[in-house]
């Protein structure tokens, strides 16, 4: 089962890295690019940042609207210090210096986040991240100083990697998508290790991870600074791919983006960030081509509407339950295990 | 492995929907010329956009969507006044729709990120949509990015001089906390501190709602006059809640404050109004005929259909660059071979009259040299309107300094409002 699980995980990321390749085959060539770098790397930069709350919320149990922000303080720690940025504020740094710093900044902010909120819970979780997050898109958006107010930093346009320029599509995609994997499997192999199996004690009877002796503290604060490394992943390839980063990019819209995403895609699995974030980005996309241009946001409002009642485990969860149908129809051995993903979210799977 | 077959077929359903709702495009000899229309149909300036289109949409009736032999299509997106919407728009256009040149954006910080993305294009060109930030083309233009439009600041030429000659010496200025106001400040400054004028600043960010606190110490300080360089949804909380505190010192307006799209919003702000001062590319009265005919064909063709009294400043701003747009395409006979080259320095070249009558011709950088007007709301006939009692003709960008010098002032900002004696 686990190798077979392996197997699966090797051939949805080859397809994926060969899809710039099979594309052009049933797609006229700018659309290819289109899909590839606009659709799919756009998704995959989103959902990476969607991820670190996935992370946080199935192993964690912790919903933190904070991610977008901690994502926007690396891409914008990336256009302080990168040279070539308009207007120049530090500058003056290559991308080998500059893109660590902005992964360093962005686990300090994430552990800064978990430090202020590591005593709250639930909906208090919810709010105290929230109001973080308000508090530096502010600040970010009307000090000029530092961060050029309203109209933010541009012209971050990217590095060359070994003679290819980042703003080609394919380079691009195939960052994003290595990016993407490393950090999926990072998190797998994480909440396997010792520290993973305390969080998700953590989230299912922190009193008792207590009494065993762990600080519970002190584990959460590092897996929001875990969570932050991730964002700033996503923070830094979202900047790069939008050529600059302004206020707008981390306001009340993105971070609730981020969180449709999440809830979207299902919060059973990191892998439903994922997933989110591809339906969120085809829809956010053609909602005007297939709707009224000026009433488009009202068919992404339902889209997401259906899919939550529908399955309150999101799109993941869908599949689960077909596949659990399925299974009963054919009397499947497999059928009685049910979703993971759902015995996650009732918190019923115990570590070994 | 649930999870993996889920996410594969997740991604592969994903794809199908939309690709199923692709329209793909015919590329024939004499294909289509596709022009993409980005505005703002949501955020703080929808109504403004929806003016842009409705102003687009109009031209291009009138000319049968049809120049130089060739068929125009028009494809329309919306932003919400943010940059990386814009851009993502922008992209979906030129990558997905194919289009040829883009027609927008109607606010500054995307004006400036689409100006960005327009250096990376080979064989497109965006011309501005009603964009209004000054460094979208004074600092670090893109060779592909025209604008028949003038900017923020060139639109308050004339105002900070003819406000000192009322014998206002100290003003009070709110205005919203980006490229756009800080342009417009920029121009007013300019003028009226060079005559010794003195000036009080106040700042919000864009889609503030509550002004009560900037309102209750402007009207405790000595300034004369206030000068309200803000638009859409904020102009109107301003104006409401400073006619609700019985606000009554003369007020000067920015070019997006004196408009349509204020004057015909409902409410207390109207009272206030009367008599506002202001700078700007257009007014509703020009004594102009090419103006008074565009403005007949407006009523004739929106009066019932949710248009404004009078065209709105983006629906001219956009017109005035399609008016661009379709004299490099006349020029050219429709021809955009060659990575676009011809039909660019054709449209570098081009001379054009804007609705209101101005003349427009453009400068190195393919920025806009054209009129403005000096306006004032009256009352005429029982509504209110915006009238043009004087008009500055052939304002550059640099407000007629050598552009050395002006450069020498630095990029307008907040810090640097161009308040130099």
């Amino acid at each position: 089962m686990h190798s077979r699980a392996i197997l699966a995980t090797l051939v949805v990321l080859a397809l994926l890295l060969a899809l710039p390749w099979l594309l052009p085959q049933f797609l006229p060539a700018n659309q290819a690019q289109f899909w590839t770098a606009n659709i799919l790397g756009r998704a995959i930069v989103f959902g990476i940042i969607a991820m670190s709350l996935t992370f946080l919320a199935t192993y964690g149990g912790f919903i933190s609207l904070a991610q977008m922000m901690v994502a926007g303080v690396a891409g914008y720690t990336l256009a302080i210090f990168v040279d070539g940025a308009l207007p120049r504020i530090v500058g003056g740094w290559g991308y080998a210096a500059a893109i660590p710093l902005s992964l360093v900044a962005a686990t300090v902010m994430g552990l800064v986040v978990g430090a202020i909120s590591v005593r709250t819970r639930d909906i208090y979780l919810l709010m105290i991240t929230l109001a973080l997050a308000m508090g530096v898109f502010r600040f970010i958006e009307t000090n000029i100083a530092w961060f050029n107010g309203y109209e933010g930093i541009r012209n971050v346009v990217g590095p060359t990697l070994f003679g290819l320029d980042f703003r080609n599509a394919f380079v691009f995609y195939h960052v994003a998508l290595g990016t993407a994997a490393a950090l999926f499997l990072g998190i797998l192999y994480l909440v396997k290790t010792p520290f993973g199996l305390v969080l998700q004690g953590i989230r299912d009877n922190p009193r008792r991870v207590a009494a065993l002796g762990y600080s519970v503290g002190l584990h959460r604060i590092a897996a929001f600074g875990v969570a932050g490394f991730i964002a700033g992943c996503g923070g830094v390839l979202s900047t790069i791919y939008n050529i600059g980063i302004s206020p707008g990019s981390i306001g009340l819209g993105a971070t609730v983006n981020i969180l449709i995403m999440s809830v979207v895609g299902g919060l059973g699995h990191p892998a439903g960030a994922f997933i989110g974030s591809l339906i969120f980005t085809v829809f956010d996309t053609f909602a005007a081509t297939i709707y009224d241009r000026d009433r488009f946001n009202t068919l992404i409002g339902l889209v997401f509407l259906v899919i939550v009642l529908v399955s309150p485990d999101g799109a993941i969860g869908i599949g689960a339950k077909l596949r659990r149908l399925l299974g009963a129809g054919r009397n499947h051995p497999r059928g009685a295990e049910g979703s993971r993903a759902s015995q996650q979210q009732a918190g019923e799977e115990t570590t070994p | 492995m649930t999870i993996m077959i889920t996410r594969r077929a997740a991604l592969l359903g994903g794809a199908g929907l939309a690709a199923g709702s692709l329209a793909l495009p015919a590329i024939a000899q004499n294909a289509p010329i596709r022009i993409g229309g980005l505005t703002t149909l949501e955020g703080p300036f929808a109504t403004g956009g929806q003016d842009a289109f409705r102003c687009v949409q109009m031209e291009l009736e009138r000319i049968n969507h049809t120049i130089g032999g060739r068929r125009i299509e028009f494809i329309r997106e919306s932003s919400n006044a943010q940059a990386d919407v814009a851009l993502a728009r922008a992209r979906k256009l030129i990558e997905q729709d194919n289009v040829d040149i883009i027609l927008g954006p109607l606010s500054g910080a995307e004006g400036i990120a689409l100006r960005d993305y327009s250096r990376t294009l080979t064989g497109k060109t965006i011309v501005n949509g009603s964009s209004g930030a000054s460094d979208t083309t004074l600092r670090n233009p893109s060779p592909n990015f025209f604008r028949f439009s003038t900017d923020g600041t060139q639109w308050m030429a004339g105002l900070g001089r003819h406000i000192h000659g009322m014998g206002i010496r100290d003003v009070a200025i709110t205005a919203g906390d980006y490229a756009f106001p800080y342009a417009q400040v920029f121009g007013f400054n300019l003028e009226f501190c060079r005559l010794g004028g003195r000036v009080t600043q106040y700042w919000a960010p864009l889609g503030t709602t509550d002004f009560t606190s900037q309102i209750a110490q402007i009207n405790r300080s000595n300034a004369g006059a206030i000068v309200i360089v803000h638009g859409g949804t904020d102009g109107l909380a301003f104006m409401t809640q400073y006619a609700q505190a019985g606000g009554s010192k003369p007020l000067v307006g920015g070019s997006i404050m004196a408009d349509q799209t204020m004057l015909s919003a409902r409410g207390p702000h109207r009272r206030v109004m009367m008599g506002m001062l202001s700078g700007g590319p257009i007014a509703d009265i020009i004594d102009d005929p090419t103006w008074n005919d565009f403005v007949a064909r407006y009523r004739r063709r929106w009066a019932n259909e949710g248009g404004f009294a009078s065209p709105s400043i983006h629906g001219v701003n956009y017109v005035t660059n399609l008016y661009g747009i379709l004299a490099g395409l006349r020029a050219t006979n429709g021809d955009l071979s060659g990575n676009q080259a011809a039909f660019q320095r054709a449209m570098a070249a081009a001379e054009v009259t804007a609705p209101t009558g101005a003349a427009v011709k453009l400068d190195h950088n393919r920025q806009a040299i054209s009129d403005i007007f000096l306006n004032r709301i009256e009352e005429r006939g029982g509504s209110a309107v915006v009238v043009a009692f004087d008009r500055a003709r052939a304002v550059n960008q640099t407000l007629g300094m050598p552009e050395a010098q002006f450069l020498g002032l630095g990029s307008p900002s907040r810090d640097n409002a161009g308040c130099v004696a």
